[in-house]
Order: structure tokens, then C-alpha cells, then sequence
């Protein structure tokens, strides 16, 4: 009788999901390569072609024609229960299907932090990572004045990105102090790789103010954004604007984890052991859901999941120097961009922090935990189940956010409706 | 007077609002301390769907909600606005003309207890719901039912009430009192036991059991339904036996959401979804609202109810225990049935006089209860 059970589920197509692909498969294991976009790479390789000249090329085409691996694009993972095997329920466009499998890789990646102030709500206030996505995805930026704003060197990514698309980059504000930002950048022109990319940065900037121990104070407009408020010092500074791209440093995606039983680690990092193992059984992470370190860390750990899942326990010899370069970076990273508190926006008590549920800052005051406030408030029974205010209050009010369910998104009732069904290996 | 309350949910509130009022009308300041170690409104409460019906099953059951629902409306205009309180009535869909006709026994009896009921043939009812399938055969409308948003209300009840609210938990019942897990001891006048199944760890042996319900409520969407919608078939489906049952009942939020059950499972006391279970209510769910197959599920959960053999809540006098009032196993029904609970403990604490008491609802009903579980 054929079998319905995969060797391994990897979540998440992005450079460690790849990775730890083509690596489990190359040990002779039969994979699933699962991803909620339509195409594989990941936000940091969206839109890159297999075989372009490249990592992301060279990788993008060894998965593609490996023959021990499927790819199932389009596909979110809604509902996961750890187990013998574990099972996965994954919503596509066909609708509801299980997964059956022997080990699970969470290469989840990571999503961009946010925090709220007066006027995020409006139209043309966007995430930094979100406009990025929008610009490759062919949003026309061309002579758009753009402030990028908040934390991390996603910013200078985001801001050189859309330079290079034809956006007029007003500033970008950053809250970290300069000898932070510098710090980073010593480290990672020493790093190998790095200098070049931190190079090409810099010179796609030229031009560009780049304000450090800066605070996003408000954005507004009528109906649509048209300017922004930033605070330098004790001098507030107004811009007139299209966008503002903004965001507050990247956090690991631990939605399917949590579902799973993995446990976090204090900064809300998957916790895995040198063989990017978690404590849950036959269930590895790698990449961003384990600490923000950027590509090569997650190349990195993708190769170590996707040894130690399939026991090519020879290949990872060099693993641990290579490993302890790539947590040196991303020491100083986390440093580097550590959220201050006074460099915050602050929230009025107006401040929206809730938007599907209209939960404003004054209304969550007084309560000392999120499962009291959202049973009183509404907020995060919305649209994105706390997905956005969860994390913003665990950063403002410090309470921990645990308000992750199956289903992880909106579920069609179509699909709940119908009979799933169950996929197997070829 | 000094009373303690165990358990922060509605019916918990109820009681705590009730002592307070009453006491404050014999003259006496009420202090009262509700012990609750999670959030208030955080258990069954929250787990609901807030939907305030008259059910008739019994003589007792449609005397205490009834006059429940007489209270929430005259509670409601005090209410704040996030507790959704809004006055869409029950639509009691019949399928077919074998549950149409048990429509007008039921009519009689919701209008000899003093709630309004009309028929709705079948042109009547594909009128006021046209998202139903059509082919229904008509529906009992009654217009008075409500629905509410419960845990805003168990806080708004329990900061009137001037209540204390303390989070810990109560490890043993004692005479005159209560010992916490911390070890402290509390003294008061009346205790009354409301925190639904978690009575049985303080009264082993009361005869209450679990029964999970799963619920689903979906985006802001454009399905438009204008009442809570209840099969007839609800009665024979859902209480009939012990096997696990679902049977359509549809509530529309003020939000413009719509919250899906319903489910009824005995034995299964954890909080996993029962996917296939959940198919089978979804399915029962769109064989009457077709429209429901073009909109999504934001979120699933369940919960439990807290049940009696009979269907009716424990509400009275603990027959050994001096002092100790109980307050529980309301079933599907304790967010509809909080206010008429809480009236019938002030009536038996305080002597007043409550037409409930024409009912038995006291835990001496049951021929043999616990004695206190010493630790």
C-alpha cells in the first residue's frame, strides 16, 4: 500500500526552507516544500527565478529539478498537531489538505515588528518590508516621496530598493543611536560577503539624510497620508510625503510553532539546539523563526536542519565556525538596533492599537494581561487575530501575547465544508 | 453582611450584584469578595454565544428564562455599549410541517408566560430571512429574545456590585468560610459556589458533567441575517440523548459577523476542535444558509457546558453546609439565566419573594449530595 507519510515537511520556502530542502533530499529523504506565496524564495528572494545567476538562482533551481522534492506553492498552513505522525492541515486555492510526516522543518522566517502612533492607520502608511513587497510586486513608485522610518537594517534595504525603482527617499529615520548603527556596520564589512552588500548599500544611498536616535511622532492627512512628524533630538520635523515605510525590526513567525508546542526563547525565537533541533520531537527550525540573522545565517541553519533530519551527521563538520560567526553578527545586530523606549512612537491615548476591532491605546489601560483585555476590548478578535496588535502589546504593555489558534488565517467555509483531502508522497 | 462568591463569570457577577443590592435595601452594607483566578468572563461566559431565549423544555425552565429575560430588559438600558446588548428576537425555523406543528403548543406556552410569540408561514419567514433555503415550512418568532456581549456584562455587574474581586483560587469549602490555595482563610456570612464545573473539586460528587460545544464565527460579511436563527429540530437533536449531536443555530453580531453552532459532545474534556464533528455542524448550519459556503471562519473554539440531569441550573442552599448557597450547572443557558439565578439566591438569602420559588432549583432536588470534601 503506498503511503501517505513524507520524511520530511519543510515550512516555509525562503532561503533556509530551500536550503534545508534540498539538503534532507540530498540525504534521501522524500520532501514536501510548503509556501503561502505563489512562487518559492522567500520575502528576501520574492520574485527571483531559478538559475539566474546567484545563491538565490543556484538554490531556486537545484529544489526545482531535485526529484526528491515536491513544492506545493500557494499552500498556508492553517492548523498543525505534533505527533506520530505530525499533521499538517494546509489551505490552498483546492482547498483543505493534510500533510502526514515523519519530521517537520519550520522555516517560517519572520514578520516585520510594528508600533503604532497617531495616523498609522491611513492610507500611504505601510510597512517598510510590506512596500518593498509592493514595489517588486509592481506597485509604480516612480517619483513618490518616501520616508522610511522605525528600526534595523531593513530600512536602508527598503530605502535603497525603492531609490533604485524611481522613489524620491526623503529620509530615513532610524531609532538607534549612531554608535549603535556604526557598530553594525564595522561588524559587518569584517564579516565575509558582507562588505561587498553593505557597499552596494551605500552607494544605491548616496544622497539619502540618514537620521539615527530619530522617533516617528504622527503621520497625517485627510483621508490620505501627506505628512509626517519626526522627532530629532527635542526638534520636531515635518515632511511632506506619499509613504511612509515603516517598521520596528523583524520577528520571528512562530504561529505554526506554537501550534506545534515548540517552545520560545525570552527574545520570542524557536528553541533549538546545535542541530537546530526543538524540543518537540522530529520537529526542526531554521532560519529567521530561531533569531533574526539574516540570509547567511539562514542558509546556514537550513543546511544543518536538513543534515541532521535526514542524519548526515558527516556533512557538518565545519558547522559549528561557521555557526559562531553568524551568531558574532547577529549579537551585534540585535545590539545594534535594540527598540529604545524613548526613541518609540508614542501612543496618545487615541492611538489605534487594534485596527480590525478599533481598540484604541486609553481603552487597553488598566488591564494587566491580554487574555483580560481582549475579552473586555475586542482587541485582537479582528480580522488578523492578533496577529499585528498582539505583538504591539507585548512591546508597549509587555504582556505575552498567546492568542495563537488553528486557523492561523481566514478560512474559507467552502473548504470547511468539504471532505479534506490527504497528500502523499509521489 | 459579608459574602464571598466563587467563580468571576456571569453567573458569578449576578449573584455578587444581587447580594449587594439587596443588602443595601434591608439597610445593611454588603461587602462581597468574588475570588476568581482567571479574567473575568473568561470561562463558560466568554465561551458562549450570549444568545438570551426563552426555552420552554420544562415548566421550570421557561419560568426561570422568562423572567430572565423580563430582567435583561429592564437591565439593559444600563448598560455600557461594548456589551452588544441588541434586541434581534429567535426565529424558530420548522423544516417541514411534522415541526410546524409543534409550533403552536410552544406559541401558547411562551405567551401564558407573558412572552410575545407569532407564526411565520412560509412566505413570512423567506420575508424576514432571505438568506434561508427556501422550501422551509415557517418559523415561531419571538421577537423579545436578545443577545449580548457576556463578559462586558460580568465586569459591568460586578464593578456596580462594588465587589472585590480577588485572583486566587479556593481550595476547600469550610464552615463560615473558605480556605484559598494560598493557604488564607476567609470568613463570611454566605458563600455562594458559581464557578460551574469547578464546584466539583470543592463538592466531589455533585452531579454535574461536561458538555463541549464548539462555535465559529466568521468575517464582517455580506450575508445579511437579522435574528438568531434556531432550528426546531434543535430540541430533539441537540438535548435528545448523550450521543454527540449539532444542529443549526446562527446568531448575527452587531459587527456584522456571524457566530455558527452548534455542538453538543459529553466525556470530552479538553479544548481540541473535533474537526470532523465541526464539518458535520457547519454542514447542518448550511443546509440552511446556503450563503454561508461564500464566507470565511475567522476563528474556531470551544467550550464547556456545565450540565445537571435534568437540564436545570443548582441554585439554592447547600442541604449540610451552613451558609453555602450553590449556583451552577446552567447548561447552555447561564448567560440567559444569570439574572433570574442571582434573583432566586437574594429571594432564598434574604426571604424576599421571587416567583421562581414556585420551582424547585435547589441542589436538594437530587436525592443524595456530597458532604464537604475536606482536603
Amino acid at each position: 500500500m503506498k503511503s501517505d507519510l513524507w520524511d520530511a515537511v519543510v515550512v516555509g520556502a525562503g532561503p533556509a526552507g530551500l536550503m534545508a530542502a534540498l539538503t534532507a533530499a540530498q540525504g534521501g529523504l522524500r520532501v514536501l516544500l510548503l509556501d503561502a506565496q505563489p512562487t518559492a524564495g522567500g520575502q528576501i528572494w520574492r520574485g527571483a527565478a531559478a538559475g539566474q545567476k546567484g545563491a538565490a538562482g543556484d538554490l531556486l533551481r537545484d529544489v526545482a529539478s531535485h526529484p526528491g522534492i515536491t513544492v506545493l506553492s500557494g499552500a498556508e498552513v492553517i492548523a498543525a498537531e505534533a505527533g506520530k505522525p505530525h499533521v499538517l492541515t494546509v489551505t490552498s486555492p483546492a482547498g483543505l489538505t493534510h500533510v502526514h510526516a515523519a519530521r517537520v522543518i519550520l522555516c517560517t522566517g519572520a514578520t516585520e515588528r510594528f508600533l503604532p502612533f497617531d495616523g498609522w492607520t491611513l492610507p500611504g502608511v505601510v510597512g517598510a518590508g510590506g512596500l518593498q513587497a509592493m514595489s517588486k510586486g509592481g506597485l509604480d513608485v516612480r517619483g513618490k516621496r518616501v520616508v522610511v522610518a522605525g528600526s534595523g537594517p531593513l530600512l536602508l534595504a527598503v530605502a535603497a530598493g525603492l531609490r533604485q525603482k524611481g522613489a524620491r527617499v526623503l529620509a530615513v529615520a532610524e531609532q538607534a543611536g549612531l554608535p549603535g548603527v556604526a557598530a553594525f556596520g564595522v561588524t559587518a564589512a569584517r564579516l565575509p560577503g558582507k562588505a561587498t552588500e553593505a557597499l552596494e548599500l551605500a552607494a544605491g544611498l548616496r544622497g539619502v539624510p540618514y537620521w539615527a536616535d530619530c522617533a516617528v511622532v504622527r503621520a497625517s492627512g485627510q483621508d490620505q497620508l501627506q505628512t509626517v512628524t519626526l522627532r530629532r533630538g527635542r526638534r520636531e520635523v515635518t515632511l511632506a510625503c506619499d509613504y511612509l515605510a515603516v517598521g520596528f525590526g523583524l520577528m520571528p513567525e512562530t504561529r505554526v510553532a506554537a501550534l506545534l508546542g515548540c517552545s520560545l526563547d525570552a527574545q520570542g525565537a524557536v528553541d533549538v539546539n546545535v542541530w537546530q533541533a526543538t524540543g518537540v520531537s522530529g520537529i526542526y527550525a531554521a532560519g529567521e523563526v530561531c533569531g533574526i540573522g539574516g540570509v547567511d545565517g539562514a542558509l546556514l541553519e537550513g543546511f544543518v536542519a536538513g543534515c541532521a533530519a535526514s542524519g548526515q551527521i558527516n556533512r557538518l563538520h565545519d558547522a559549528p565556525r561557521r555557526a559562531e560567526i553568524q551568531r558574532r553578527f547577529q549579537t551585534v545586530l540585535e545590539r545594534s538596533f535594540a527598540l529604545r523606549p524613548d526613541r518609540l512612537p508614542i501612543p496618545s491615548p487615541h492611538t489605534i492599537v487594534c485596527r480590525c476591532e478599533d481598540v484604541r491605546h486609553g481603552d487597553l489601560q488598566g488591564f494587566t494581561n491580554w487574555t483580560a483585555a481582549k475579552l473586555q476590548t475586542r482587541c485582537g478578535m479582528g480580522a488578523c487575530q492578533g496577529r499585528v496588535c498582539g505583538p504591539v502589546t507585548e512591546t508597549l504593555y509587555g504582556w505575552r501575547f498567546g492568542g495563537v489558534r488553528a486557523p492561523l488565517a481566514p478560512l474559507p467555509l467552502s473548504q470547511l465544508l468539504a471532505e479534506p483531502t490527504v497528500l502523499g508522497p509521489p | 453582611m459579608k459574602a464571598i462568591v466563587i467563580g468571576g463569570g456571569l453567573v458569578g457577577a449576578a449573584c455578587a450584584d444581587a447580594l449587594a443590592r439587596h443588602s443595601a435595601l434591608n439597610g445593611q452594607a454588603a461587602r462581597v469578595t468574588v475570588l476568581e483566578p482567571g479574567p473575568v468572563g473568561g470561562g463558560a461566559t466568554a465561551a458562549g454565544m450570549g444568545h438570551l431565549v426563552v426555552m420552554d423544555d420544562s415548566p421550570a425552565q421557561l419560568a426561570l428564562t422568562a423572567r430572565s429575560l423580563e430582567l435583561w430588559e429592564a437591565l439593559a438600558p444600563a448598560l455600557p455599549s461594548q456589551a452588544d446588548y441588541h434586541g434581534c428576537g429567535t426565529l424558530w425555523v420548522a423544516s417541514d410541517e411534522e415541526e410546524l406543528a409543534a409550533v403552536e403548543p410552544k406559541r401558547r406556552a411562551y405567551l401564558a408566560a407573558g412572552r410575545e410569540a407569532t407564526l411565520l408561514d412560509a412566505a413570512e419567514l423567506a420575508r424576514a430571512e432571505p438568506n434561508l433555503r427556501p422550501g422551509l415550512a415557517g418559523a415561531l418568532r419571538v421577537p423579545g429574545d436578545s443577545v449580548v456581549y457576556a463578559p462586558v456584562v460580568a465586569q459591568f455587574l460586578l464593578e456596580r456590585a462594588g465587589a472585590t474581586v480577588r485572583r486566587e483560587a479556593v481550595a476547600e469549602l469550610r464552615d463560615g468560610g473558605v480556605r484559598l490555595e494560598s493557604g488564607e482563610m476567609l470568613r463570611a456570612d454566605v458563600v455562594v459556589v458559581a464557578n460551574g464545573i469547578g464546584a466539583v473539586s470543592l463538592l466531589p460528587g455533585l452531579p454535574l458533567r461536561q458538555r463541549k460545544g464548539h462555535l465559529l464565527i466568521t468575517e464582517r460579511g455580506p450575508i445579511h441575517v437579522h435574528h438568531q436563527l434556531v432550528e426546531l429540530g434543535y430540541l430533539k437533536s441537540a438535548h435528545g440523548n448523550d450521543e454527540d449531536s449539532v444542529a443549526f443555530n446562527v446568531q448575527p453580531r452587531p459587527t456584522g459577523q456571524l457566530l455558527i453552532g452548534s455542538s453538543r459532545q459529553f466525556e470530552q474534556p479538553d479544548r481540541e476542535i473535533d474537526w470532523p464533528l465541526l464539518r458535520r455542524m457547519l454542514r447542518r448550519a448550511a443546509e440552511f444558509l446556503p450563503a454561508l459556503e461564500n464566507i470565511s471562519a475567522l476563528r474556531i473554539w470551544t467550550g464547556q457546558r456545565c450540565a445537571s440531569p435534568d437540564h436545570l441550573p443548582l441554585v439554592g442552599p447547600h442541604p449540610h453546609l451552613d451558609g453555602v448557597f450553590l449556583a451552577t450547572g446552567h447548561e447552555g443557558l447561564g448567560i440567559t439565566t444569570a439574572l433570574g439565578t442571582a434573583e432566586l439566591l437574594a429571594a432564598q438569602v434574604f426571604g424576599v419573594p421571587s416567583e421562581l420559588l414556585a420551582h424547585d432549583f435547589t441542589p436538594a432536588r437530587f436525592d443524595r449530595l456530597p458532604e464537604v470534601a475536606h482536603a
